[in-house]
């Protein structure tokens, strides 16, 4: 099972709530709280981790202000050739 | 090298390829396209870049992309064309680009014709653009002065980061002369440290003339200004004849220079203490020089193939201390040598030198 | 082993830069499209941009590679200018509809008639960004603009410019296609784009121009959302996506 996270760039994001509009999970919002140019950033708020990581939300952000981490929860083996099985799965 | 029957404006693109350029960017226009044509020639043969472009428009700001690269660029037009190209030269001067234009003006306004002019004087030297800048602008009289000519400017652009301007008429980009070429240069230069050439291992660069903030705008136009002064300082060129003891001291440049020679030595063959004073860099105007002659001349004679226009550059200069006649003729009609003559005369009649030295034109006594 | 991998960072083909694009605005996509391009295929340290004028004429504080400023229009002759004297540099322009579909229309078509090795990338969002609001050659029929406040009406100003059909009939160009950046699925066909358009520069087979419907949510007057969903009924229709031309 995969599980994502994102980290915004809040004082770089502009509130333009696209990545908040696309994300096929609901979990990006846009804060109440404002940044130093007036914008509600936008933060991920994912109680159930449903973030998977797909990266739509940094697809469509106009500012490139959100990086895209993935978890892999698996069972990973270090193969002869010193690849994890991690990498081979990636 | 040996002297050859050259053409104008195939002389000039011969010594802009020897002084190295890299990239010439024209299009079509009469009395300039043989330098065009020339080039469609030469450029291919020796590996450099030739585009006719769409439009002058075009062709402008090819030379300023050109130039970004820190290449030499040149084109070349007539007034019509120049007009055409006066926002890319404001782009060039603003972002303090190297760049060569060879002007042939043909009579004007508008389509006009395609004889041989002076009536863009202004358009060259005070209005090549919209913003505070002027161009360096040479202004040869002779198919020899117009190849050396061509080497300074590309020299004065690179060293100034300026655009120069090489000023003639139809006379001179047509007309045949012996001249001698100058050798090749090997002209390979390194890219300047402002220009772009691609960042790898470097910061990137950028070339604009934007500065959205005004005070910035204003220290960048006070050093363009600040270069302008140097350039005032040490480039004024003029060449004289008959100055040492002229009382009357004729005004002209470029081939209404020629004509106006044959006239001083005809005044001086009858006794008269006529001189010739000729500028060569019209931008920066030979002010120094002019200063130094005004005290002691009876009064000067501007004689141009345009309404008036130099002439405020004399009368700027003389300052009011002698009359400043003018003599011209307009729409491409080049002045024959005893039109000037009897100028000339006519000048030497209407002005005395009293007692105390004053120079009174009769016309101002009347009054 | 639970192991973190970053899957998306913010491309070094970016500077640090904050833009002063309006938010919501595509440019900022188009910007990060490039970047990412330039930087995959290895070129960012070989290419030189050229800018406009327009919302885009700061294009230089944002993508990281050596660029120039262009007058209004100029963009394709500033690049052949550069082109002609570095033959093995990539060079690619930056342009608006307003810069590229009204003033500058002859220098691109020439550019492409003459097959210049440039790539063009040409954003189309049929309205004048930066000059607040007027209707441009891309503005579709009935779009209400400062300059056309009954909505545009063809019969007084004509009809929308398609620049891709234009340029496609030059037989210098060799890769034309139209994307869009009004939806995930479409951003990633735009990148492809942008990146075959490059491709097409580096192997020298021609004069290579993407066009990228995108949006202008400040002069549309509309939230960032709405914006793209226009594009979708509103630009879509006037200006069909796909391939137009790809030479090999």
């Amino acid at each position: 099972m995969v599980r994502g996270r994102i980290i915004v760039d809040t004082e770089r994001c502009k509130g333009c709530g696209l990545c908040a509009a696309f994300c096929p999970k609901g979990v990006v919002h846009l804060a109440t709280s404002l940044n130093a140019a007036g914008h509600h950033p936008a933060y991920l708020r994912d109680p159930d981790g449903k973030c998977t990581g797909c990266t739509i939300c940094a697809l469509v952000c106009p500012e490139a202000a959100i990086t895209v981490y993935r978890t892999f929860s698996v069972k990973a083996s270090v193969t002869a050739g010193g690849m994890c099985a991690l990498e081979a799965a990636l | 090298m040996a002297r050859e029957l050259l053409k104008g404006n195939e002389a000039i693109a011969e010594a802009a390829i020897r002084a190295g350029l890299d990239a010439y960017f024209g299009y079509p226009i009469t009395p300039q396209t043989e330098l065009l044509e020339y080039l469609a020639r030469r450029m291919p043969e020796l590996g450099r870049a030739f585009v006719q472009a769409e439009s002058e428009v075009a062709a402008i700001n090819m030379v300023y992309g050109a130039a970004c690269a820190g290449k030499r660029a040149m084109t070349s037009s007539s007034g019509p064309g120049i007009s055409l190209m006066q926002e890319g030269l404001s782009y060039i001067a603003g972002a303090e680009l190297p760049a060569v234009v060879v002007d042939v003006m043909r009579g004007g306004p508008g389509l006009g014709n395609i004889a041989a002019s002076q009536s863009d004087y202004f358009q060259v030297t005070r209005s090549a653009g919209h913003g505070d800048f002027r161009p360096l602008t040479l202004a040869p009289a002779t198919i020899q002065e117009a190849i050396d000519l061509t080497g300074l400017a590309f020299d004065l652009a690179e060293r100034y980061r300026m655009l120069v301007i090489l000023l003639i008429d139809g006379n001179l980009g047509q007309m045949m002369e012996p001249a001698e070429l100058p050798p090749f240069r090997q002209h390979t230069s390194p890219t300047p440290e402002w220009a772009v050439s691609g960042a790898e291992g470097r910061p990137h660069r950028i070339i604009t003339s934007l500065y959205l903030q005004p005070e910035a705008l204003e220290r960048h136009n006070l050093k363009l200004q600040k270069k302008l002064a140097v350039i005032a300082e040490r480039e004024q060129r003029f060449a004289g004849l008959y100055l040492e003891d002229a009382d009357l001291i004729v005004v002209a440049f470029g081939s209404a220079a020629r004509v106006a020679q044959n006239a001083v030595e005809a005044a001086r063959a009858q006794g008269m203490a006529v001189g010739l004073f000729r500028p060569i860099t019209l931008s920066p105007f030979p002010m120094r020089a002019l200063e130094r002659l005004a005290p002691r001349a009876r009064a000067f004679l501007v004689v141009e193939m345009n309404a008036g226009q130099m002439v405020e550059d004399v009368r700027l200069a003389v300052a009011g201390r002698a009359p400043v006649r003018f003599y011209g003729r307009l729409g491409g009609v080049e002045m024959l040598p005893d039109e000037v003559l009897q100028a000339i005369e006519q000048a030497m009649r209407d002005t005395r030198v009293t007692k105390n030295g004053a120079r009174m034109l009769d016309a101002e006594v009347q009054r | 082993m639970i192991a973190e991998q970053p899957v998306y960072e913010r491309p070094i083909g970016l500077t640090a830069a904050y833009t002063h694009y309006c938010p919501g605005c595509t440019h900022g996509i188009a910007h990060r499209l490039t970047a990412e391009v330039l930087e995959e295929l290895g070129i960012l340290g070989r290419t030189i941009g050229v800018a406009s004028v327009g919302c885009s004429v700061f294009a230089y504080n944002y993508i990281a590679c050596d660029f120039v400023g262009a007058a209004h229009g100029r963009a394709p002759a500033v690049a052949t200018g550069l082109k002609r004297v570095l033959p093995d540099r990539i060079i690619f322009t930056y342009q608006g509809d307003g810069d590229l579909a009204s003033i500058g229309l002859g220098e691109v078509l020439h550019a492409a008639a003459r097959g210049e090795c440039i790539t063009v990338i040409f954003i189309n969002n049929a309205i004048y960004g930066m000059t607040g609001g007027q209707m441009a050659p891309t503005s579709p029929a009935g779009m209400v603009t400062t300059s056309s406040p009954t909505g545009r009406d063809p019969r007084q100003t004509g009809h929308p410019v398609r620049v891709c059909e234009l340029i496609a009939q030059m037989d210098g160009a060799a890769y034309v296609a139209r994307r869009s950046l009004h939806n995930p699925a479409e951003i990633r066909r735009a990148k492809k784009a942008l990146r075959a358009a490059f491709e097409c520069q580096m192997n020298g087979r021609g004069f290579a121009l993407v066009e990228l419907l995108s949006t202008c949510p400040t002069n549309w007057g509309m939230t960032p959302v709405d914006a793209l969903r226009w594009v979708e009924e509103r630009m879509l229709p006037v200006f069909p996506l796909g391939e137009f031309k790809n030479v090999p």
